[in-house]
């Protein structure tokens, strides 16, 4: 190979420096994730469907929500375990969530995720 | 150790088949979503077509008007703008305005000076819906031409489609104009740069109730099902002479005005 002492030097700069988001924490001791501490609903023990699926899941419930109210006019919800829910982010999720800066807001912000929900629908007055 | 080409495949094969299979079964996701079904309201008001007769002769003084738009643009969260980017669900204009195919030279006096409701007229054939590129626009089974803010994206075609005005831009965040501690918590109010208009109360339809103008108007204005020859509305036009704007457009409005 022509030029070796640069080209690998070069090439060991390049891959420390590409890979560095990957170590960087460790070595520097900066980043470090926490799962952010969520405020729950006080007098509520459980949401429509499990947690694991809401946590990984709730956009689409959401998305799918919307068509069925909207489109199809179906606002009722009957949920995996049989109980009834009103199809509506505004008087059913938020009627519970009533913390939206302690319960949206902390994971939206720490994963950078801006949804646009909040520019309609109207935040509810519990949120201090 | 040496592998030969058929080999790789035989693997790469199974490996793929059984990435694929577990994708389809899922996990959980699909366990609950499958369990859960979507059902219209129990105690919603349904119909095989929406529409509204307003008695125009009832409405008399501008607080007559002023109830039912009042209701209205609280029920909405319709924010009040006072220029020529105001926002309109349900206004009032002047006979020749709202019907200016319909008058003739030397009309009454009542006529003339008359105000009368003008509103989005859910029509049969819809030209909004037509044009929406995004189908932010459409129209339900039961004859409500309805509007999906998610997905308007502010191209203003249904503006231009509508013959009727009936639409409204959004030309600034309409949040601006509203009281935020005064907002009906149970309705969304529009974001900046989606189009808007009245729509039939579909909300209020579900859970039962009529619309806020219908509700706020006592009976001066009559809301039912078109198709169904025992309701109120059927009776109201039978014994009533009725006109709907500009019949030549072909669009078959939905809103029915008693002269």
């Amino acid at each position: 190979m022509y030029n070796t002492k640069y080209v690998l030097p070069g090439l060991l700069i390049f891959l420390a420096l590409f890979t560095s988001p990957f170590w960087a924490g460790k070595v520097f001791g900066t980043a470090s994730y926490e799962r952010p501490k969520l405020a729950l609903p006080a007098d509520q023990k459980e949401c429509i469907e499990p947690v694991e699926y809401m946590r990984a899941e709730h956009m689409q419930i959401l998305d799918t929500w919307r068509d069925q109210a909207l489109r199809e006019g179906k606002r009722t919800y009957v949920a995996s375990n049989g109980k009834v829910w009103n199809v509506s982010l505004q008087n059913t999720c938020m009627k519970c969530h009533t913390n939206k800066a302690e319960f949206c807001d902390k994971c939206h912000t720490s994963n950078s995720v801006t949804p646009y929900c909040w520019d309609c629908h109207v935040e509810p007055k519990g949120n201090q | 150790m040496k592998r030969s080409r058929r080999q790789f495949l035989k693997v790469a094969s199974l490996s793929v088949l059984g990435l694929s299979t577990h994708l389809a079964t899922g996990g959980i996701v699909n366990a609950a979503e499958q369990g859960a079904q979507y059902l219209p309201n129990e105690n919603g008001l349904k119909a095989g077509r929406w529409a509204m007769v307003i008695d125009t002769r009832a409405f008399e003084t501008p607080e007559d008007f002023d109830v039912c738009v009042k209701a209205c643009h609280k029920a909405h969260n319709v924010p009040n703008i006072p220029n020529n980017q105001n926002i309109k669900w349900l206004w009032t204009d002047t006979y020749e305005h709202v019907f200016p195919e319909q008058g003739n030279n030397h009309m009454s006096e009542s006529l003339e000076n008359r105000d009368f409701f003008v509103l989005c007229n859910h029509c049969e054939n819809p030209p909004c819906v037509r044009v929406c590129p995004t189908k932010a626009t459409y129209k339900k089974p039961d004859g409500i031409v309805a509007m999906d803010y998610h997905r308007c994206i502010g191209c203003r075609f249904c503006m231009a489609g509508c013959p009727y005005g009936a639409r409204s831009f959004n030309f600034s965040d309409p949040r601006k104009h509203l009281d935020m501690g005064e907002v009906n918590p149970e309705f969304p109010t529009r974001m900046l740069g989606v189009v808007e208009k009245c729509n039939f109360c579909v909300e209020r339809l579900a859970q039962g109730l009529m619309p806020a103008c219908v509700e706020a108007a006592e009976g001066k204005i009559v809301f039912g099902d078109l198709n169904d020859p025992e309701s109120e509305v059927r009776k109201v036009l039978a014994e009533n002479f009725t006109i709907r704007r500009k019949p030549n457009v072909g669009t078959q409005p939905g809103v029915y005005y008693i002269i």
